[in-house]
Parts: structure tokens; sequence; C-alpha cells
């Protein structure tokens, strides 16, 4: 929460220059906005994140999504897919499409996108270590559809270093892992061009525990971090930088995330045109994607998680977001069902259609308090800036484990406040009442992982396994050299190589990173 | 409480342990500070470990308590797994707890394998303190 006074005036922002520090919405730095109409001329994407069980289950709540009036798509891998581990795979038992849909090779991505027109909807998936790899799938069955990749459009995570601070879903080494995610920004940059390559995130550093100022340092550190290895590796500035874009956290402190949402935006111009010295407007621009708190959802009062979601909604939207997913109410027991979801999914139509909110671009612009919460946690995200830079970047200081230890102790504190009721939760540590109800609970059994298998077996068992083994040696040769891997990815899928085998190739080459763990 | 036959007791150690592929460690970490702060002696033992890691850890490290983390939902395949190995080792007296993300339905049968220290989300730190202390094994015959 951030320390406030109860009483803001004309004095605290007198050093506010409007033209240097805000600007008209859709003029630089662009803190209100990146639009002069803001959602009068177009709304934020409603996309919501899903993924559950097999490709078919999941392909099914898809449909459901978009005929409930849905406007992107979102895909949730389950863990074993996250870390590059086949379904069959001995550290993949228990966990296969518990936490996300289960996807292993193309034939589980042909499913997935069953009846859905690539070339009409955006797809965003969440994918990190292996993005490379289920972004190759993605492509394979474009291709196969007759979809030309100029015309995609979606994000693809791949986002590494908030995984290294945060979310922990990594494999390979820093060094490696940042090759594989400028791989993937070169190769979009010339063949698909209208795919966001990076969704640098905030969104799990906040989930870990990180304050908004933390949340907002770190995240626009690792968007510096992307830039300078894709400026190394010799793309123009503003070939790329376009195509990055941000996945913030709209957590419970109202104001302070709509504040963040507009200091992001400014401090990512000036960065974007003064460091970094790009001359396009679009690569100045942050653009964004929201998700209100996971973390902020209680397992107690379910039907209070309605009411939490829909007021971190407002301040995503009040903020300016690009994109956004609210969370359902089911969410701190179990993957949402079907009606949980929906619900959530209202949630925006109501704030977009029935709330007057979307009709003024950035309706707190010029608010004392708001201008001033804007400047403090620019202020410190840039104190933030200083010490990372000063450890010589962001790998350096992950290996230090210092994001690591600050989200920790953020944490730690935060936890503190709960336990002794200085932050009250509503149905939790205060106002803790009868009306616990039990509510019906999605539930994925094994047999998501068996039906996996049982593909995989199949898949396996019908592809010419010489075309796989000389697609996954000309990978193995490529890892050791400097060649974009994304061409030989796309070869090895097209082929039906597996998820785990084509990561099995890099871990062969790279090794795997173990963390050393930070209390 | 048998803690009290014993004579002075000695520090209890935990090992917190985060099994499985999920690496949201979060509520791992401030647990096992948690513990720290009330005077216990922590090793976590980082991201990752399969049952095998953790009863290894657990032998090596003579631990009282195994604290189990999981937000995966595969906390019906590790918890069994952890004790049943636990009892191989001839650590059957060893207290395994597990927080995380653990729908009601699944306590009974967590039970029935001997795990009583089920955590769900939003209980305060304290009351994993309190459960420890009173159930955790005593310095005597350690």
């Amino acid at each position: 929460m951030p320390s406030v006074d109860i009483l803001y005036t004309q004095k605290d922002i007198e050093s506010l220059d409007y033209a240097r520090d805000l600007g008209d919405p859709g003029q630089f730095p662009y803190t209100r906005g990146l639009y002069p109409t803001g959602y009068a001329g177009k709304l934020w994407t409603m996309r919501q994140f899903a993924g559950f069980g097999t490709p078919e289950q999941t392909n099914e709540r898809y449909h459901r999504l978009l005929e409930a009036g849905g406007t992107g798509l979102s895909v949730a891998f389950d863990l074993p897919t996250l870390m590059g581990r086949d379904p069959d795979h001995e550290l993949a038992r228990g966990e296969v499409g518990k936490c996300g849909v289960s996807v292993a090779s193309l034939a589980d991505m042909e499913v997935l996108f069953q009846g859905i027109d690539l070339g009409a909807i955006s797809s965003s998936m969440t994918i990190n270590a292996p993005a490379a790899m289920a972004l190759a799938m993605y492509l394979v069955v474009a291709e196969r559809r007759g979809t030309d990749w100029r015309v995609l459009s979606g994000t693809i995570q791949n986002d590494i270093l908030k995984e290294f601070i945060a979310q922990k879903e990594f494999i390979y080494p820093p060094g490696p892992s940042m090759r594989l995610v400028t791989d993937v920004v070169a190769f979009c940059t010339t063949h698909v061009p209208r795919w966001n390559t990076i969704s640098v995130s905030g969104y799990h550093i906040r989930e870990a525990g990180a304050t908004a100022a933390q949340e907002l340092a770190f995240t626009l550190r690792n968007g510096v971090e992307y830039v300078q290895h894709a400026v190394a590796a010799g793309l123009e500035v503003d070939s790329f930088a376009p195509r990055i874009s941000f996945f913030f956290n709209s957590h419970s402190n109202f104001f302070e995330e709509i504040a963040k949402l507009r200091a992001a935006r400014r401090m990512w111009a000036r960065l974007m045109r003064d460091r970094f010295k790009a001359a396009s407007p679009r690569s100045w621009q942050l653009r964004c994607h929201a998700q209100t708190a996971g973390v902020s959802l209680t397992a107690q009062q379910p039907y209070n998680n309605v009411i939490r979601t829909a007021l971190q909604a407002m301040a995503a939207v009040l903020g300016g977001t690009q994109s956004l997913h609210t969370n359902a109410l089911d969410e701190a027991l179990a993957l949402p069902t079907e009606a949980a979801a929906t619900l959530a999914l209202r949630t925006q139509q109501i704030i977009a259609h029935e709330s007057g909110i979307v009709d003024v671009v950035d309706p707190f612009g010029g608010s004392y308090f708001l201008e001033t919460l804007t400047n403090e946690l620019e202020q410190e995200a840039l104190a933030y800036f200083a010490t990372i830079d000063a450890m010589g970047g962001m790998i350096p200081a992950i290996e230090r484990g210092y994001p690591q230890r600050e989200i920790a102790e953020s944490a730690y504190r935060f936890q503190r406040a709960v336990d002794s009721k200085e932050q009250v939760i509503v149905g939790v540590n205060e106002f803790a009442g009868e009306e616990d109800v039990a509510i019906g609970t999605l539930h994925i059994d094994e047999s998501a992982g068996e039906r996996q298998c049982a593909r995989l077996d199949e898949v396996r068992r019908t592809r010419d396994g010489a075309r796989v083994r000389a697609a996954l040696d000309r990978l193995q040769v490529g890892a050791g050299d400097g060649s974009n891997l994304m061409p030989l990815l796309i070869d090895a899928t097209r082929a039906y190589a597996t998820v785990g085998e084509m990561c099995d190739v890099l871990r062969a080459v790279w090794g795997e990173y173990v963390e050393e763990p930070v209390l | 409480m048998t803690s009290q036959a014993a004579g002075p007791a000695r520090t209890i150690r935990v090992v917190i342990a985060k099994p499985g592929l999920d690496g949201h460690d979060r509520g791992a970490k401030v647990i096992a500070r948690a513990l720290r702060d009330a005077g216990m002696e922590v090793i976590y033992t980082g991201l990752r470990q399969t049952p095998e890691q953790i009863v290894s850890a657990a032998l090596q490290e003579d631990a009282d308590v195994v604290g189990l983390s999981i937000l995966s939902g595969a906390h019906m395949h590790i918890c069994p797994r952890v004790v049943t190995l636990l009892g191989e080792q001839g650590l059957s007296d060893v207290l395994v707890v597990v927080g995380g993300i653990i729908p009601d339905a699944d306590i009974p049968r967590l039970n029935d394998v001997g795990i009583r220290g089920i955590f769900q989300p939003g209980t305060p730190m304290q009351d994993v303190v309190d459960f420890i202390r009173r159930h955790s094994r005593t310095r005597a015959g350690v």
C-alpha cells in the first residue's frame, strides 16, 4: 500500500509541466494514454486467460468464451508444457492438464484451435522457456490452414527474465535463454510482423509479493534488458520495439494501480526515446495487457472476489490498458468453472457498456493526488533502475538474487501486516462471518493425463521418425552455432517433434539453470 | 503435550520443500521466514524437488517437520508419496504438513495417509507456527 497524505493540493503538483510530463492522450510521453480518443475509438480487448485438461476441453471453452463476447484468446498451458516436458515424462506425473492445457506437439495445437480462424482472432500464449516452440506450433497450424503469417496477430509472453525473478518456470541458464528470446524477436520482425514478440510481465512479479513500485521498476528494467539484447544482436531499434508489449497486475489499491499504468507509459516513452534513441513514436508507446490480482482472491467468502475483481478491473481501465483479463471468483480454489469464467467476462462488459467510465479519456488526469502518486511511483522505480544499472544490468542483479530478495521481503512484510490486521482482508482476518459458502469448483482428474499420453504415443507411432531425428539433429547444431533457432524449431514442429524432444535437445547443449534459493 | 516431558526442547528443525514442477514459491518462502522468526531451524530445499529428494533432505537434516508447498493441483500425487518414503526411511515420526491450494474435498484423503496439518489460502502464519509447535516430535529419542 502506498503511504499517502490525507489531502493533496495544487502545491503537490507545482513542478508538473503539462507538455513535458503529461501531454494530451496520444502524445509523448503518453502519460494520459496512447490514443487521442481513448476507449471511445476502440474498447480494450476482453481477453480471458483459459486452459485446462486436454486440447479438446480447452477448445470447447474457447468457443464458449467467444460466443459470450470475448474478443481475444489467451492460452494457459499446463506445467509440463511450460517446463518443456512431455506428458509421459516422470516429472509430469500428476500435473498434466492441471494448471492449464497440455500441448505436447503440433497434433495438440491443431485441436486447440479447431474451428477458430487464426487470421481473424488475436491469440495470446503465456509461455516462456519453451516460447519459441509454442510459437513454432502456432505458425505451423496457420501454415497448414493457408493463413499467411503476415496477418497473424497475437502475443507470445516470451519473458524469461521475470521467470528467473518471480515465477521460476525457467529451463536454461540466462545466456542461452536470452538468445531464444532474441531469436523470436528477430524472426517475427521479418516474418510475423503483427505479432507481439515479448510481453514484458510485471504480473508474476507482483503476484510473488512485489509492491507496485517494484513491479513497475523490475518490469520496465527487464524491458530495457530485452531491447539491449536485440540491439546487440544487430536489430535496428525501431524495427522491433513497437512489437514489445507489457503485462501488468491490477491490484487492490485503486488509485495506485491507475497511477502505475500512467507512470509506466511515461517512463517507457522516455527510455525508448532518450536511452535507445528510438525515432518512431510506435517504439515509444507502451501497450499493455492487465490482469486482476489472483493473489488478492480469497478462498473464504468467495463471492467477495467478484467485487475485488470489479474494482481492480476498473483501475486497469482507468489506467488505460489495451487488453484485460478479469479473474473468476473461484480461482483461490481451483481453475475456474465455465459459469465463473463467464461472470468474470460480464464484469468487463458492465464496466465497458454501463458505467460510463469509457466516455472520457484519462478522467483522473490533473488530479492532485493521482499525479503525485504517478510521480512518486516513477521516482521509486527510477531509484531501482539506478541500483540495477550499477550492478551491471538485470542479469547480474538476478544472479545476485537482488530482485528476488526485494520481492520476498515485501511478501513477508505484507503477510505480517495481514496477520496483525494492519492490512484488513475482508472475510479472512476481519468480518469472517458465517457466509462461508461452498461453491462448486472445476475438478481435473487424471484422465486428461492418460488421454494426452495416448495421443503422444499415436503421434510417435505415425510420424516419420527419420525426419524427426534429422530435424532435431539440425536443431542441435544450430544451438551450438549462432543461427536463429526459429526456422529449425518450425521444421522440427512440421515433423511432429514434441515440445519435450525439442527442449531436451537444447538442454543437452545448454544445460539447465538451478537457482540459488533466496529467502 | 509430549514436548514438556523430555527436558529442554531442542530447536525444531523444519525442511520446507517445493515439490512438483510449479515455481510459485511465495508461500514457501514466507512460511520459511515465519518459522525462522519463531525460533525454528529452517532448511528451504528450493524448487522442483522430487519426493525422494525431499525425504533425503529430511534424513540428512535430521528434520522434525517436512513442510510441502503445492499450488499446482498435484498434491494428491505428491503428499502420499512423501509420507510413504519417510516411513520406508524409518522417519514416520516426522510431521508432514502441506500448504497451498488444497480443495476441501481432498482433506479426508490426506488425513487418511497421516497428514493432519493442511493449510489452505488465508491461514495466518501464527497458526502454522502453533500447529508445528504442538505436533512436532520431541527431542527425546531423536
